[in-house]
């Protein structure tokens, strides 16, 4: 059952994410990035992540792509131009592509990983990663608190309108 | 076979080459963002399939949650610089964009 679960999720997350790079038309291509996220969110839970799962629901389907979206839609002329997007040098890039693949994969197969039979049974992990954040990772949790912070600041400063510019 | 860490690792190697094909083949710049998503997302299975086979508790997880905190930081400053060259430029197409300066 566990196995054709995994299955299940994979191949989700990889059919849509094929989508995604491969789909002429850019709508097209953001919404099936929604079902790679689902996909990737439905391995977590096999992961024994379900606090990960959840978060990844949140801010990817829930922030990231609707930013994406906010972006698809305002920098495409939706009603003149059809969405289509062209590709680049396909035939070099499959090749370098095809190659990351093939030794990636053949690294991640030939390893032999030193495999340790897990003792955490499938509690829920949420309070545990509460407590890790407040004690053994509460330096990088601040910074990452303050890197949120300019990335807002400076996201809202370099979208607005520059008035100067406009002479 | 039984579905262990090999088969996690493997379907995340697929999802990193599909992102760095995304990357490397879209003209449009909104794309190459969402390329750049499902690398990060394949990294973030690594490190979760690697908290849980590799006997590491949760510290995998507690990695991968950084790197979701900083995906949503790298898409809003992405995002606001597309907009931006898109005012100057009128095109989000990343081939023509080749000035830095007008």
């Amino acid at each position: 059952m566990y196995d054709l679960i995994f299955y299940f999720f994979a191949l989700i997350t990889l059919g849509s994410g094929a989508v995604v790079v491969f789909s002429k038309n850019i709508i097209y291509s953001a919404f099936s990035l929604l079902f790679t996220f689902f996909g990737v969110a439905g391995i977590y839970v096999l992961l024994n992540a379900d606090f990960l799962a959840v978060t990844q629901l949140l801010i990817y389907v829930g922030g990231i792509l609707v930013l994406l979206l906010f972006g698809v839609m305002l920098t495409n002329k939706v009603i003149d131009v059809e969405l289509k997007t062209g590709t680049l040098q396909t035939v070099p890039a499959s090749m370098i592509v095809a190659a990351t693949a093939g030794v990636l994969c053949g690294v991640f197969y030939i390893t032999d990983w030193r495999i340790v039979p897990s003792t955490m049974e499938m509690n829920a992990t949420t309070a545990e990663l509460g407590n890790m954040f407040m004690t053994t990772w509460l330096l990088p949790f601040e910074i990452a608190s303050v890197v949120l912070l300019v990335a807002l600041v400076g996201a809202a400063m370099i979208a607005r309108k520059d008035k100067s510019m406009q002479n | 076979m039984q579905v262990g860490l090999t088969h996690f690792l493997i379907v995340s190697a697929i999802l990193f080459s599909l992102g760095l094909y995304g990357v490397i083949t879209r003209r449009n710049a909104i794309l190459v963002l969402m390329g750049v998503e499902l690398i990060l997302n394949s990294a973030n299975i690594n490190f979760i399939a690697f908290s849980k086979y590799g006997g590491m508790k949760l510290d995998g997880q507690a990695a991968a949650v950084f790197v979701i905190i900083l995906a949503a930081a790298e898409a809003a400053v992405a995002l606001a610089i597309v907009l931006n060259i898109y005012q100057r430029f009128k095109t989000v197409n990343v081939d023509e964009i080749s000035k830095m300066k007008e």
